[in-house]
């Protein structure tokens, strides 16, 4: 039910999409879905937008796991020091203001044009996310589940092990899910800062030539590859946590 | 015959905790000496210090005056020879049964095959076999109870403090427990210091029950369980010792009771 009253909204805005095109507005700034469409079939017969697909989900991958696991350890440890964590606060705050897009231009500098530097952005952004979230998770790790591993004689290894970062996971977890979308982000904007590969390229190529379907057909496909990516993390997700979705079958109580 | 060692020994202990800046008086005076192998009951009104001594003995707090030894020695730190189940059972619930179970034995470093054979010997005891895969939020409070306590058993610590850990508990099943929970004990000569508001437990599973007063709490008797080391709990209620120690013990604690809620109100 739900479903089809869906399809049928988006029929319905195709439709009047396509025939408010060039009657209410030019059609040279909205397109239309059925060019759209074309441009879409044009891509896909063409096949380079598979590789550019590519280079953009590499971008964003290896900028995400990057990010990811620097974040997350910078979490850890600082999460566990609260002193190092409040002499860095300031600085950490104070970079984590700054918009980090800006930094492209810099990182053009540093890295090239290359992959490398959109990664490095992708990174930077993702890193800011994860460690916040980690940071958060093991400051609420219980106490009492850390004194109770202690009393066993557990070692700071272990209860960081069995306590602390499973604990923080599902902290991870929000940062990674939240950090998708800003990982495409970078590498998006990093192609279309300096590249000649990749979706963000294919978007401000098709913009520079004023083709309005082709931008929209990018920016499927940019969707599509942003959805493939969420599922890839809710997937890792259920994975690592299956305590979070063990089905809860006992009777209710308050 | 060896002679008695005294496992855990306080002098004089008072404890006070700060409530808005001010100090209030948690514990005073408290002189107690419990021999290694020796099941000592902690019976009293709520709030009269009884977990206090728990915590002291486990090393999560000094006393404010006097001194807690364990062992002959001062208690500094974590203590970790001893075993701690608390009120709350505090499983990790990222864990399942079986794997919360594992933890202590982990932490000692059993090989694989001797933690999974040992765990379900525990499991089976505290009759929670078949549930090796539940997660404690898939378990409801009693079973979660029997979980922790499994483990408390796997960790196989020289004493085991214990905070009304039958509580849950329906009636058969707690009289089981509090039996293995004596086997267990005299066998293996462990120390137990037994927190529970449940009277003829008290008596039960004891060698001596301490009879606290509350507010502050200080000791008010001690009452040594003058009942066979073997006895056979499942038919201690037909024994007429028993059922005297009960009474007595009731005598005791009910001015204590009465006096607990008088403050209280």
């Amino acid at each position: 039910m739900i479903i089809a009253l869906r399809l049928g909204l988006v029929a319905a805005l195709l439709l009047a999409w396509e025939l408010a095109s060039g009657r209410l507005v030019p059609e040279f700034f909205v397109s239309r879905p059925s060019a759209i469409a074309v441009a879409l079939a044009n891509y896909i017969q063409d096949g380079m937008i598979f590789f550019h697909m590519g280079v953009t989900a590499t971008e964003a991958i290896a900028g995400f796991l990057l990010g990811g696991g620097a974040g997350f350890a910078a979490g850890l440890l600082l999460g566990r020091q609260p002193v190092l964590a409040d002499v860095l606060d300031p600085f950490l705050t104070a970079f984590y203001s700054l918009p980090k897009v800006a930094l492209a231009p810099l990182y053009v500098l540093w890295f090239g044009i290359g992959i490398e530097m959109k990664i490095v952005l992708a990174a930077t952004i993702v890193f800011f996310l994860v460690f916040l979230n980690t940071y958060s998770g093991v400051r609420q790790v219980s106490r009492e589940q850390l004194t109770i591993l202690r009393l066993m004689g557990a070692s700071e290894w272990q209860t960081m092990r069995m306590v602390v970062v499973p604990s923080a996971v599902s902290w991870v977890f929000t940062g990674l899910r939240l950090s998708v979308p800003y990982a495409l982000i970078g590498a998006i904007v990093g192609e279309m800062i300096a590249s000649n590969r990749g979706l963000g390229f294919v978007l401000s190529d098709a913009a520079g030539q004023f083709s309005t379907a082709n931008v929209f057909a990018a920016l499927l496909v940019i969707t599509v590859l942003a959805i493939l990516l969420n599922m890839a993390v809710r997937l890792a997700e259920k994975m690592l946590m299956p305590w979070q979705h063990a089905g809860n079958r006992r009777e209710f109580s308050v | 015959m060896d002679w008695p060692v005294t496992m855990l020994l306080f002098e004089q202990v008072d404890m006070d905790f700060s409530a808005n800046g001010r100090a209030v008086p948690a514990v005073r005076g408290v002189d107690l000496a419990v021999e290694a192998g020796e099941i000592v009951t902690l019976v009293g009104p709520s709030g009269c210090g009884k977990s206090t001594l728990l915590n002291i003995t486990a090393g999560l707090f000094a006393p404010s005056r006097g001194r807690a030894l364990y062992n002959g020695a001062p208690i500094r730190g974590i203590n970790t020879r001893v075993g701690y189940m608390t009120q709350n059972d505090h499983l990790l619930p990222w864990r399942d049964v079986l794997g919360n179970i594992s933890v202590p034995m982990e932490i000692a470093g059993l090989s694989q095959a001797r933690k999974r054979e040992r765990a379900e010997e525990l499991l089976s005891l505290v009759g929670l076999s078949g549930f090796e895969k539940a997660y404690p939020a898939q378990l409801s409070g009693g079973m979660r109870k029997r979980a922790a306590l499994a483990r408390l058993l796997a960790q196989d610590p020289e004493t085991l403090l214990m905070d009304e850990p039958f509580g849950a508990l329906d009636a058969q099943l707690r009289l089981l427990l509090q039996a293995e929970l004596r086997r267990v004990a005299k066998r293996f000569g462990k120390t137990v210091l037994f927190v529970t508001h449940d009277l003829d437990e008290a008596v039960a599973i004891a060698d001596r029950c301490v009879i606290f007063a509350g507010r502050p709490g200080r000791i008010a008797e001690v009452l040594p369980i003058t009942l066979p080391v073997d006895r056979d709990l499942f038919k201690l209620r037909f024994d007429p010792a028993y059922n005297e120690l009960c009474a007595r013990l009731w005598s005791i604690i009910a001015p204590e009771l009465a006096s607990g809620l008088a403050a209280s109100q």
